[in-house]
């Protein structure tokens, strides 16, 4: 028996390094999807999470300043002001009406810091049968992604 | 035309139920001519879904835009070699391809099995066909390519069409999807053997033979498709990696990783007939997690960057994997006896060990890339917050799993059998070892400091000298025989035996990609707006921006940087970063400019223009090494070719009850 002592030994050493690196991160390495409304909701725990936002971009809201560019969510007249800080350029879908998903996290004055901005058109568009298809774009693009 | 194709579809539907019931009822009531009839209906089954595939084929090259998919897909502009790759270009189509391809390797699999293993091939049937009904049954019901634009009752022609979606418009993306529905269908296969030998509670491992060649085929299709994919990512996604735990590279991944333990351990079974449950139940996980794959990049059902279209489709698979995974535990449940293991694990030290831990490990990094990848799905399920997991996460798993794995890769294949004496450990380890540990301290000295790096290129070495070793003392005793030089001999030994060479050389080409994947730790990366003159130094490089234009063409407006490219001071030539921005879909892409070298890439992303739309934003990277990743894969394919070709030398497994224990090299000689 004691040479399957030896093997028990040897996979319960090896599962719990592996299990042991699995959680060891917490939650630095977990991204929260959530909406706006949610994250109103979730109060002080919504601090210092990493979370991923998604809305409409307000109609104006834009505003560029330096390396930084400000605007506002909105999802179901919810609405979220951002802050994107990341050095990639934003997508060319990024404009006034798009949907956009926003990777980062909410400071305590209310601003979400984002990393990372993808955006699709607000006009995705399918053709039904029976319906004539317009001139509507209907792929998404999905901006940049980073390892 | 599109009543043909549906017809077609229909008619295979049909034919696939017909097939699969009278196959097995056949079996059953032991009427030969149910049998034949059911193996025929395969044929047909092939036959209808390439009429069906033919109609949506000549649709696309010739714009017939009143279908749907041919609107949504091709346009008229596209070259011929994009119209054609259209078929799998979107949902249905590519639904499509996996059928055909699959009523293919059925009857490839009917055909040269006809006048053997009569008594469990008609199962086969019945199990392929039965997957076979499943996928009709989304190309009839749920996603029919054959839908055509109808006005006030009337169908309609639409002027010209979509197109293609430019990220898929380069010569690898054309191909990859098949290749990876090539590797993800030809699992089919194995586990239909698998099931067949079960219900039939085959005797000796005939069956196994044959399973192994046919998974050889399947992961040597998967590996070849990964590959593809880890190369298209980098060339035109334009993030200067290849990989990035996205859902849908984690589904090719699966199958991939849980066919490679099978590949391993099956060699327990024909050698000890050890791990027989283990193995039905590795060929059958493979199985599924192919279809779970399949299931993910369709369904949309976790977010990825390859976002296709949301659809209904997820519930038929989710209805499928259920019933199949329930029907596959119950066999096996039901036929324990059958797969009692002949033999134990003797020693922690012995090659059966070794495969125990290769399996082990290779199943604990699937689950783990089965959690990371469903984990939204689990973590919306238990406390509703979908929650997902970056790739930092699957680094710092996969990393040390990947180590362990490349060692065992070194150590595994030259333990005996049983137990191993400290006298053979010596022999073939203590020269590769005292090598290994040159060089990590040799790198240690050059100022390397990064500890998975030291142990990779430590290990890396390690296997290296092993196989080398291997093949050297084989082919010497081959040429010191027959009187051949050391090269001809190595091309006879390999020849011989083409599974364990073959096999060795599969490990150089793993070996090979671990050494591109170590040089992403040294990864440089830089992003700077530049204007013409300005310049942006990275590493040893120094690129001057001598040209910033833009442009239109017929279908996407471009912006393009020219740069100069120096090294240490000395010219390199210019590279040419291009984004474009396609009209139809409003979609970007990238042309990078890469200067590709053995020891490391620069490559050049054109990130976009500035926010003052003055400068342009480029993003540097230096990637150390990442060739060897390419040229290991292609080793890998070689590798995996060689063990397909059969071996000049019959080889015999003797599965033997050991009498005696020799102390001697207990490897046997083939």
């Amino acid at each position: 028996m004691k040479k399957y002592g030896k093997f028990a030994a040897l996979i319960v050493v090896v599962l719990g390094t592996l299990v042991y690196l699995a959680v060891a991160g917490g939650n630095s390495n977990a991204t929260y999807y959530k909406t706006i409304a949610e994250l109103g909701r979730m109060g002080d725990q919504a601090y210092g999470k990493r979370l991923r936002v998604g809305g409409d971009v307000e109609s104006g809201s834009i505003e560029r300043a330096g390396s930084q560019v400000h605007f506002v969510l909105v999802q179901d007249k919810t609405r979220l002001k951002v802050a994107y800080t990341g050095s990639d350029p934003l997508p060319d879908t990024f404009r006034d009406g798009a949907q956009a998903l926003a990777d980062g996290r909410l400071d305590k004055d209310g601003v979400f810091q984002a990393g990372k901005i993808q955006a699709k058109c607000a006009s995705k568009y399918e053709a039904k049968p029976g319906q004539m298809p317009g001139q509507a774009p209907s792929s998404i693009n999905t901006g940049k992604r980073s390892i | 035309m599109e009543n043909l194709g549906s017809l077609a579809l229909l008619l295979a539907f049909c034919v696939a139920i017909y097939a699969a019931l009278a196959s097995v009822a056949g079996r059953i009531k032991r009427k030969p001519f149910l049998v034949v009839s059911g193996r025929r209906g395969v044929y047909a089954v092939w036959a209808l879904i390439t009429v069906a595939s033919g109609v949506l084929v000549h649709a696309l090259m010739a714009g017939d835009f009143r279908f749907a998919y041919v609107w949504e897909h091709s346009n008229r502009s596209m070259p011929m070699l994009y119209k054609f790759a259209a078929w799998w270009g979107g949902q249905e189509g590519s639904l499509l391809l996996w059928s055909w391809l699959l009523a293919t390797y059925s009857m490839v699999a009917a055909f040269t099995n006809r006048r053997r293993r009569r008594d469990f091939m008609p199962y086969v049937t019945g199990v392929l066909m039965t997957v076979q009904v499943f996928f009709l049954l989304l190309n009839n019901f749920v996603a029919n390519a054959f839908k055509v634009f109808a006005l006030d009752g009337r169908i309609t022609a639409l002027p010209d069409g979509n197109g293609l979606s430019p990220l898929l418009q380069y010569p690898a993306m054309a191909i990859h999807p098949p290749m990876l529905y090539l590797g993800y269908v030809g699992f089919s296969v194995p586990f239909a053997f698998a099931v067949g030998s079960l219900i039939t509670r085959q005797p000796g491992d005939g069956w196994i033979h044959t399973t192994r060649r046919w998974t050889l085929v399947a992961w040597l299709f998967q590996s070849a498709g990964i590959m593809l994919g880890m190369a298209w990512a980098y060339h035109v996604l334009g993030w200067g990696g290849y990989w990035g735990w996205d859902p849908v590279e984690n589904a090719s991944l699966l199958p991939w990783i849980s066919g490679t333990a099978f590949l391993h351990s099956v060699m327990m079974q024909e050698k000890k007939g050890m791990m027989k449950v283990w193995n039905i139940v590795l060929v059958s996980a493979t199985f599924f997690l192919c279809i779970l794959g399949t299931f993910l990049t369709r369904s949309g059902v976790v977010q990825s960057v390859h976002a296709f279209a949301r659809s209904e489709i997820g519930k038929y698979f989710v209805g499928f994997l259920a019933l199949g995974i329930a029907a596959t535990v119950y066999l096996i449940l039901e036929r324990l006896d059958y797969l009692k293991s002949e033999s134990q694990l003797e020693s922690v030290v012995s090659r059966e060990s070794s495969f125990l831990f290769n399996n082990l490990i290779l199943l604990a990094s699937c689950f783990a890339v089965l959690w990371g990848t469903l984990f939204p799905v689990i973590s919306a399920a238990v406390s509703g917050d979908q929650i997902s997991l970056d790739a930092d996460w699957y680094n710092r798993l996969m990393v040390p799993i990947g180590l362990f794995l490349l060692f065992l890769t070194g150590v595994g294949p030259l333990f005996s059998w049983r137990r191993t004496s400290v006298d053979s450990l010596r022999r073939n380890f203590q020269w590769p070892g005292i090598a290994a540990v040159v060089l990590v301290g040799a790198l240690i000295a050059a100022g390397v400091r990064h500890f998975y790096a030291l142990i990779s290129f430590g290990f890396c070495l390690f296997v290296a000298l092993t196989v080398l070793v291997e093949f050297y003392k084989g082919s010497r005793s081959i040429a010191a025989r027959n009187g051949m030089n050391l090269a001809r001999a190595a091309v006879e030994l390999t020849h011989r035996n083409t599974r364990r060479y073959g096999g060795y050389l599969v490990h150089v080409g793993i070996v090979l990609m671990f050494i591109g994947f170590t040089g992403q730790a040294f990864k440089l990366s830089e992003v700077k707006e530049l204007d013409n003159g300005d310049s942006l130094k990275i590493g040893r490089y120094d690129l001057r921006m001598v040209k910033l234009e833009h442009g239109e063409e017929e279908n996407y407006l471009w912006d393009r940087a020219t740069l100069d490219v120096f090294k240490n001071g000395s010219e390199l030539g210019l590279l040419r970063p291009e984004k474009r921005l396609y009209k139809a879909s409003r979609q970007s892409t990238s042309e990078v400019g890469i200067r590709q070298r053995l020891d490391e890439d620069l490559y050049l992303n054109f990130g976009g223009m500035s926010d003052d739309n003055q400068r342009a934003v480029i993003q540097a990277f230096v990637n150390p090494l990442v060739s060897w990743v390419w040229v290991g894969g292609l080793v890998l394919i070689g590798g995996t070719l060689i063990c397909l070709v059969p071996s000049k030398i019959r080889m015999q497994y003797a599965r033997t009850q050991v009498l005696r224990v020799t102390s001697s090299y207990a490897t046997v000689q083939k």
